[in-house]
């Protein structure tokens, strides 16, 4: 019997089932709550924005996988450029989304090639690299808005984010789904993917073993850009309009939604499959806390306390050993 | 330098890493001076006696930050929630004074409380991370948004101001000079003293390689939770400079701070990964920060690019502080 009761419980402290049962009962806590917190079309509202955050985890999540501290605190600044300029080059027209995306596509590339290039070949520490990059990227945003309006989402951009594609899901699900299966793929079945882990592990080992670490570091952060421009682009369809530093509030929960997740932040351990549940609990969360009638002050002491009980739950170092 | 005549000359290269083991902050003081030399080509009044009384006024508190990100910084842990501390001591201060009537002495009972509350908040901080064995970087996050909760539960929206007696204080003349110097030098003598204590050892031996330091006999855990509470006390003290500066009450005063006071570490050339840095750099790496703003706004750059040269050039110094940290390390 009490073998039986170690297994269940060895079972659910796997970082991605305690994520699943927790997301079931905090949609029970919330219909409980507010009746019609756990409909159809609210848990989709909650996916929706769930998706938006997930994207961003995906990169941050590789970063992290490639070890050395890695880390992307520019991830929010690049959102924020992202969706300007998507804005700005579709500005309201569906004609303009390819080269829009192209051109966020680009900047994201392009930002994290930089942060790439500065933690291998200057091997500045990644938290410095992306915080520095994050103050260029905020002023950056100054520049472009004192000389630019915001910029207005294309029609079918918005329709895209916020209506239903096929199977009265929207196509950012889809497209969050997409993402989730590819970085399965990429990560368990491609050689890519076994070296990720094979540097964030042991750097050292996986130089000797002939992998080009350098190369792979600058591509994990060049995806990271990538990711949080996609997000970017989706945070424009979702809002209509970019307005400042939309991407700010993304930084630290995309590293909370990995770390739900099971991904150690030491690198080499983890997936994105549990960071998708991670950013799902992180969004349900979030929309509990603000549909009970608690004012701003005890909502985010109950965020806070309630984040650290999760952490307690699982995502916990190793004790020392002599 | 005669006495170096004496003795075989060294490479130049290895004086200069001599010079550099001896006082790491080298560099930051190099970078601290060049700002300074700008400051007075681009505008000569920026180097005037009121003009630097202005600038300490108004960086001393991201100073005692940095200072306090340090001491956990030393221990390779990170405070991201330093920011949230500084707030919280800043409203419950500002509240208190407000309450008992805003004479001297409820003035020092509201900073002996505001210190405790500080010292509470670094507890928190050190228990979660260190005993419960959090994620620190994440968990820090966690407890800054429950320290803003309280922040924004004591005082809800930003206005009530301080009483004048405080910021009459600490904005103005003592025999003369200006208060602030008198918080220099204290703060000057304060860092030397604990420098040399044994707390700050065991935080670097903690950072330097946490496994020897365990299997050495260090309580490991309790040093990393002094090192909180250490960062706890100076964010406090960070709060009462910003009380003195803006004379009100804002919960979210500090948020932005956090992220400057793990640059001005860099800055100083510690090492985040812990083991290895001073606290004089940190104080320096926070007045290179203020005085590349001054400089920048000096400069004449038009208004809109100023936060993009601020950002450019921060980032510049920071890969300059982690260049320069990594050649001085013995």
């Amino acid at each position: 019997m009490s073998q039986v009761v170690s297994r269940f419980l060895s079972f659910i402290r796997q970082p991605i089932i305690a994520a699943l049962v927790l997301i079931v009962l905090l949609l029970y806590l919330g219909q409980m709550l507010s009746p019609g917190f756990a409909s159809g079309g609210q848990i989709l509202r909650l996916l929706i924005v769930a998706s938006l955050l997930g994207i961003i985890a995906a990169g941050q999540n590789v970063v992290i996988l490639g070890g050395r501290e890695g880390i992307d605190l520019s991830v929010g600044g690049v959102v924020s450029l992202s969706a300007i300029i998507a804005g700005n080059v579709m500005n309201g027209a569906d004609s303009g989304i390819l080269p829009a995306i192209a051109a966020c596509l680009a900047a994201g590339g392009f930002f994290g090639l930089l942060n790439g290039l500065g933690v291998t070949l200057l091997r500045i520490p990644p938290l410095v690299m992306t915080l520095g990059m994050l103050g260029v990227l905020q002023g950056l945003l100054v520049v472009i808005r004192m000389g630019i309006p915001s910029g207005q989402a294309a029609p079918a951009l918005s329709r895209f984010v916020t209506q239903p594609l096929a199977f009265g899901i929207p196509g950012i699900i889809w497209l969050w789904i997409a993402i989730g299966v590819l970085m399965a793929l990429m990560l368990n079945r491609t050689v890519f993917g076994h070296r990720i882990y094979a540097i964030g592990s042991n750097e050292h080992a996986a130089y000797m073993a002939g992998v080009p670490v350098r190369l792979i570091r600058i591509a994990l952060f060049m995806l990271s850009g990538m990711f949080a421009a996609i997000a970017g682009l989706c945070l424009l369809g979702y809002s209509g309009t970019s307005f400042a530093n939309v991407g700010e509030q993304y930084m630290l929960p995309s590293i909370i939604a990995v770390v739900f997740g099971g991904t150690s932040l030491a690198g080499g351990k983890g997936g994105y499959t549990g960071t998708m549940a991670g950013a799902v609990l992180l969004v349900i969360l979030q929309s509990i806390l603000t549909t009970i009638n608690i004012d701003e002050s005890g909502r985010q002491m109950v965020f806070g306390a309630t984040l650290l009980l999760l952490m307690m739950f699982y995502g916990r170092g190793r004790a020392m050993r002599a | 330098m005669a006495e170096t005549a004496t003795i075989p000359r060294p490479r130049r290269e290895g004086r200069i890493r001599k010079l550099l083991e001896r006082y790491p902050f080298l560099p930051a003081l190099v970078i601290v001076a060049a700002l300074l030399a700008l400051n007075g080509f681009f505008s000569p009044a920026s180097l005037s006696y009121r003009a630097l009384t202005g600038l300490l006024s108004t960086y001393m508190a991201l100073i005692l930050l940095s200072i306090a990100q340090t001491y956990v910084v030393y221990a390779g842990d990170i405070d991201l929630s330093a920011g949230a501390i500084l707030s919280l001591v800043n409203v419950a201060i500002i509240v208190l004074m407000e309450r008992w009537g805003g004479g001297a002495g409820a003035v020092l009972l509201a900073l002996a409380i505001g210190l405790l509350l500080g010292l509470a908040c670094g507890l928190v901080n050190g228990l979660v991370v260190a005993a419960l064995r959090l994620q620190a970087i994440v968990a820090t996050f966690a407890t800054s948004i429950f320290f803003t909760g309280l922040a924004l539960y004591i005082l809800p929206v930003a206005g009530t101001p301080a009483p004048a007696i405080f910021w009459r204080t600490y904005g103005g003349r003592l025999f003369g000079v200006p208060f602030v110097f008198y918080v220099l030098a204290a703060l000057i003598v304060l860092i030397t003293v604990m420098s040399r204590t044994r707390l700050v050892t065991q935080l670097l031996a903690v950072g330097d390689d946490q496994q020897a330091a365990y299997q050495s006999g260090l309580p490991v855990i309790p040093v990393r939770i002094k090192g909180y509470v250490l960062c706890g006390l100076f964010s406090a003290l960070a709060a009462f400079c910003i009380t003195g500066d803006t004379a009100s009450g804002d919960p979210l005063v500090g948020g932005k701070m956090t992220l400057y006071s793990v640059a001005a570490v860099v800055l100083g050339g510690s090492a985040l990964s812990g083991g290895w840095g001073t606290v004089v750099g940190s104080l320096l790496g926070a007045l290179t920060i203020g005085l590349i703003n001054s400089v920048v706004f000096f400069m004449g750059t038009p208004s809109e690019w100023q936060n993009f040269v601020q950002g450019l050039a921060i980032l510049v110094v920071l890969m300059a502080g982690v260049l320069a940290g990594r050649r001085a390390r013995p």
